[in-house]
């Protein structure tokens, strides 16, 4: 199981993120979507931990909903997340968490973990069971890195749509926990686009 | 903290502090380990510098991250140890700071907040909590100045004038052995950490990418903007080619003196 995030402001200021149903599970979507229009939580690692997890966010996001009348930034839920994961810091969830969404001011945040609650804001990443495969091509990529003399040219979504597939195809030939399937979730402004896009079945 | 039940303060700290486990579960995961951090007082201040790479047995997590979190407005720590750990019990230890603040009217001593961090993680001793950070400070009122103090979790609270921590230390210590007096200018001792950074990286595999500054005094901590050590790597190496070079066209006669020297060269 694979998944990867990217996001950038720009011109298209909207954030992608993608994930891989598993090879066990023929279709079991990974990508959470945060209970708000504007954030997508990813989980890869053990499902048992990525499922309880889920259930946990979306009880806490619905409680902060009742409790302040407004839904979670991108910001908040990172953070909320970061302690939920620290509270088991002696038994862990063993998942690795991408947060994908717009912050406030409506540009693209990526916020990565580590399974017990590190976490930081990047422009893009890629976690689970391929991330190191995958990680330095977005750093190329994305982030324009050991490439002497090119131009940083902003990533427009269709450019970004399509190295997502891409990357996960490349993923899929030669990772084995990943395959089957690829859904794309891109936010932007106007609300989450999902897309799933089929990969090999080996 | 988890047994005294008539301290009012700790109480509110016990509800999201992580239970332990009597059994410890081995991980089936690295964690993010492996740094360079230092920290030293000096005439004009206390100067915190720090790698950023995040490693996880043998890959990069991270190699943008944070090791120098600002606690408060004259209080920074640096981390080392466990990525989690460090992040999580900053913030503990930012909020309790600040609950000192509202409730006594003044800002926790560095000496105090090292006290309170260093009992804080006391509970958690012996299982796999790997904390260990330098706090560097102004302090205010009576005692005013700078002041450093090495916290770890493993028990250990030192004061001193010059910390190094991390698996890069030994190497940056060397450099700030050689160089770190009182009397150094902000600019003298701003170069003298990047260096110190900068050596350590180079020869420690996990420490590497950037190189943070921060420099606190009685006006609050300000930030340098982050350096990258991959362009100053090649500058090194560009001035060492011109000052070959140079010594070259000086002496062109004792070619043979040149080539020992150059055999005997030390990177500095």
């Amino acid at each position: 199981e694979m998944l990867s995030a990217q996001g950038f402001g720009g011109p298209g200021k909207m954030k992608e993120y993608h994930y891989a149903g598993a090879v066990e599970n023929r279709f079991s979507p990974y990508a959470f979507n945060g209970g708000t229009d504007t954030t997508v939580i990813g989980c890869s690692g053990f499902h048992g931990d990525c499922l309880t997890l889920t259930k946990i966010i979306d009880a806490r996001l619905k409680m902060y909903k009742h409790s302040n009348n407004k839904t979670m930034t991108s910001g908040a839920i990172a953070a909320m997340l970061s302690t939920i994961l620290y509270s088991r810091r002696f038994f862990p969830y063993y998942v690795y968490n991408i947060i994908g969404g717009l912050d406030e001011e409506g540009k693209g945040a990526v916020y990565s973990f580590d399974p017990v609650g590190s976490y930081q804001r990047d422009t893009y990443k890629a976690g689970g069971s391929a991330s190191a495969m995958l990680q330095p091509l977005l750093d190329n990529q994305i982030g324009f890195k050991n490439m002497e003399g090119v131009q940083h040219l902003p990533l427009t979504q269709e450019k970004a749509v399509q190295l997502v597939k891409d990357v996960f195809i490349s993923a899929a030939e030669r990772d084995v926990y990943t395959g089957d399937a690829l859904r794309v979730c891109v936010i932007t402004k106007d609300g989450i686009n999902e897309q799933t896009i089929p990969l090999r079945k080996d | 903290v988890g047994t005294d039940g008539s301290c009012r303060w700790m109480s509110a700290t016990r509800v999201d502090l992580p239970f332990t486990s009597s059994q410890v579960v081995p991980l089936p995961f690295p964690m993010a380990h492996g740094t360079t951090t230092l920290a030293f007082m000096f005439q004009g201040g206390v100067l915190a510098a720090a790698d950023t790479r995040s490693s996880c047995s043998g890959l990069v997590a991270c190699p943008a991250s944070q090791k120098i979190l600002p606690i408060h407005s004259h209080l920074v720590g640096t981390t080392s140890g466990t990525s989690a750990d460090c992040a999580l019990w900053k913030r503990i230890l930012s909020r309790e700071l600040r609950l000192y603040q509202l409730r006594y009217g003044r800002r926790l001593s560095t000496r105090g907040a090292a006290k309170l961090l260093s009992h804080m993680l006391h509970p958690f001793k012996g299982t796999e909590l790997c904390v260990a950070a330098t706090l560097c400070g102004w302090d205010g009122g009576d005692f005013s100045g700078p002041s450093l103090f090495y916290v770890c979790s493993d028990g250990t609270r030192l004061e001193g004038s010059l910390f190094s921590v991390g698996s890069g230390s030994p190497y940056a210590y060397s450099i700030l052995d050689q160089g770190v007096r009182w009397g150094l200018t902000v600019e003298e001792a701003t170069s003298i950490a990047r260096e110190a950074v900068y050596r350590a990286t180079h020869r420690d595999a996990y420490s590497g990418n950037f190189v943070d500054v921060y420099h606190v005094t009685s006006k609050g901590w300000t930030r340098r903007t982050r350096e990258d050590l991959k362009e100053e790597y090649y500058r090194e190496k560009e001035k060492r080619r011109l000052e070959r070079e140079r010594r070259d066209t000086l002496h062109p006669a004792n070619t043979e003196n040149v080539t020992i020297q150059r055999a005997l060269m030390q990177p500095i």
